[in-house]
């Protein structure tokens, strides 16, 4: 069922504590994180692929990328005991960036394959684009509506594309949390901030110059804490 | 607003680009990831890789090809061609690409679509048709074992007695007639999971006389997953046809960009300047 990841078995000898303001992006076998790690080392920031629970304790900031269904994305955190490690994180106000699957996960419920707990932090569901007529998943570049000043979005204009693959999206309960919107039969929420927690629908790592400032960005977010 | 993706497609075989002769301003024509490189640079929503490698023992080399690719260019990217096993599509997504299509694996075993957008998700899994208007005379391969099978019997090929178009399934590049309907086999396909459909013309690949619009248009009202319309096009109007009149989600095209008679940058401000939404 699950996409085994690229990364497993991988040995990571430099220590994490060498490194300032590391990035742990969290590997729990939902798709292939080579772009993310790729993009941000691209950017020349520094970050470590892992799928341990203390390696996400030590990290200054957490990336929580993934595709795929809701529910496995659930199942595979709690196997890997990663559910609480990515809870503290955001207790502990760590710079979070949760991509596609880790922006959902964040809200209450989901309604893919019935109904699905998430983690809870943010009230809301996960539901899906039912307008006829659109074409499902929603596959492409689309524009953002960005709704406020936010580090995230330094030197990326209002109304710049970004590549989306998906067919369900979040509906927060706080309209404050609501960092950007995006239109697709509706105007959806594209992505969300709260504080330190940042999470966005699209895939920065495929979205070319825009989407690696958006990476750097989140880098810079981190050093600054 | 979703834009129209504009999709080049480059020809590769032994890890090499072929067709490619004119790219003067490259240091190495021939390199798929300066070819990528440069498509990127000029605004393309996306890349696609067909492999065109004859010899199965050297399809590893596409892995090493996405992998580098995929290390320096940060946008879409899709392989096509010989995948066989639900390993060659985990090895292809490990190396970096995000999308699999899948063409004649999916007509010798129609439910290998399903397991694959089970275990993978069905936004990476692209199903190519690959399609033919019927004439008299058509010769086709015998009809496939599974056509038994009642769930997958209705895309059976048949030939309405009013005379309205129908087309047949090809495999193998078009070398191959399949006794299958192309229209009702693209709806089996998302029915069984398939996350997108690249639609190719086998009539009018190569030909630069346009997208076939009538079979695009069919098979992008038919199905509700996006439809990438590809073969024949040559000219920048050809690219508007398929987006507005074959009502396809994405334009794909080879020759027209790799020989530079236009530029990607080029053929989204015509599409622009005729009201099709595109990223700029």
């Amino acid at each position: 069922m699950l996409f085994k990841k690229a990364h497993q078995g991988r040995c990571f000898c430099a220590g994490f504590r060498y490194y300032r303001d590391m990035i742990a992006i969290i590997d729990y076998g939902m798709g292939n994180l080579r772009s993310v790690e790729k993009g941000f080392l691209k950017v020349g920031v520094d970050v470590r692929v892992t799928n341990r629970p203390e390696d996400v304790d030590n990290a200054d900031g957490v990336v929580l990328p993934g595709v795929g269904a809701f529910k496995d994305c659930m199942q595979e955190l709690a196997n890997l005991d990663l559910v609480d490690a990515v809870a503290d994180v955001i207790r502990k106000g760590k710079p979070y960036l949760g991509i596609c699957l880790g922006l959902q996960v964040l809200f209450s419920e989901s309604e893919e394959f019935g109904k699905c707990r998430g983690l809870d932090i943010f009230r809301g569901k996960v539901v899906r684009f039912e307008k006829s007529g659109l074409k499902i998943p929603q596959m492409g570049w689309n524009q953002l509506n960005i709704k406020n000043n936010n580090p995230l979005f330094n030197g990326i204009p209002d109304k710049s594309y970004f590549y989306f693959v998906h067919s369900f999206y979040v509906a927060p309960e706080d309209n404050s949390i609501i960092a950007t919107t995006t239109d697709y039969g509706v105007e959806f929420t594209s992505s969300v901030r709260k504080d330190n927690i940042f999470a966005v629908q699209f895939h920065p790592e495929k979205s070319q110059a825009l989407g690696l400032r958006l990476l750097k960005n989140f880098g810079d977010i981190v050093a600054a804490k | 607003m979703l834009a129209k993706r504009i999709i080049p497609c480059l020809d590769v075989r032994d890890g090499r680009v072929v067709k490619g002769v004119n790219f003067q301003n490259l240091t190495d024509a021939g390199d798929p990831v300066e070819n990528a490189k440069f498509y990127d640079e000029q605004g393309a929503d996306e890349l696609v890789f067909l492999d065109v490698t004859a010899s199965h023992e050297k399809r590893k080399i596409i892995l090493d090809v996405v992998a580098r690719t995929a290390d320096d260019v940060f946008m879409p990217l899709t392989v096509g061609g010989g995948i066989r096993t639900l390993d060659d599509i985990r090895d292809l997504l490990n190396a970096g690409c995000d999308k699999v299509s899948i063409n004649t694996t999916a007509v010798r075993d129609p439910y290998f679509i399903r397991q694959a957008s089970e275990r993978f998700g069905s936004q990476c899994i692209v199903v190519a048709v690959d399609a033919k208007r019927v004439v008299e005379g058509m010769r086709f391969e015998p009809g496939e074992p599974w056509l038994g099978d009642p769930y997958l019997s209705e895309v059976r090929l048949g030939i309405p007695s009013n005379g309205d178009t129908v087309w047949a399934l090809s495999t193998h590049g078009g070398r191959k007639m399949r006794r299958l309907d192309a229209v009702k086999w693209a709806k089996k396909m998302q029915d069984l999971g398939a996350g997108e459909i690249l639609l190719t013309s086998m009539d009018r690949d190569g030909t630069k006389d346009g997208y076939d619009i009538k079979l695009t248009r069919k098979i992008s009202e038919t199905v509700t997953i996006p439809v990438v319309a590809s073969g024949g096009v040559g000219t920048l109007e050809h690219l508007r046809e398929g987006l507005v009149e074959g009502k396809a989600d994405a334009a794909l095209a080879a020759s027209i960009f790799h020989y530079r008679e236009y530029s990607v940058h080029e053929a989204k401000e015509y599409l622009k300047s005729k009201g099709v939404p595109v990223r700029l």
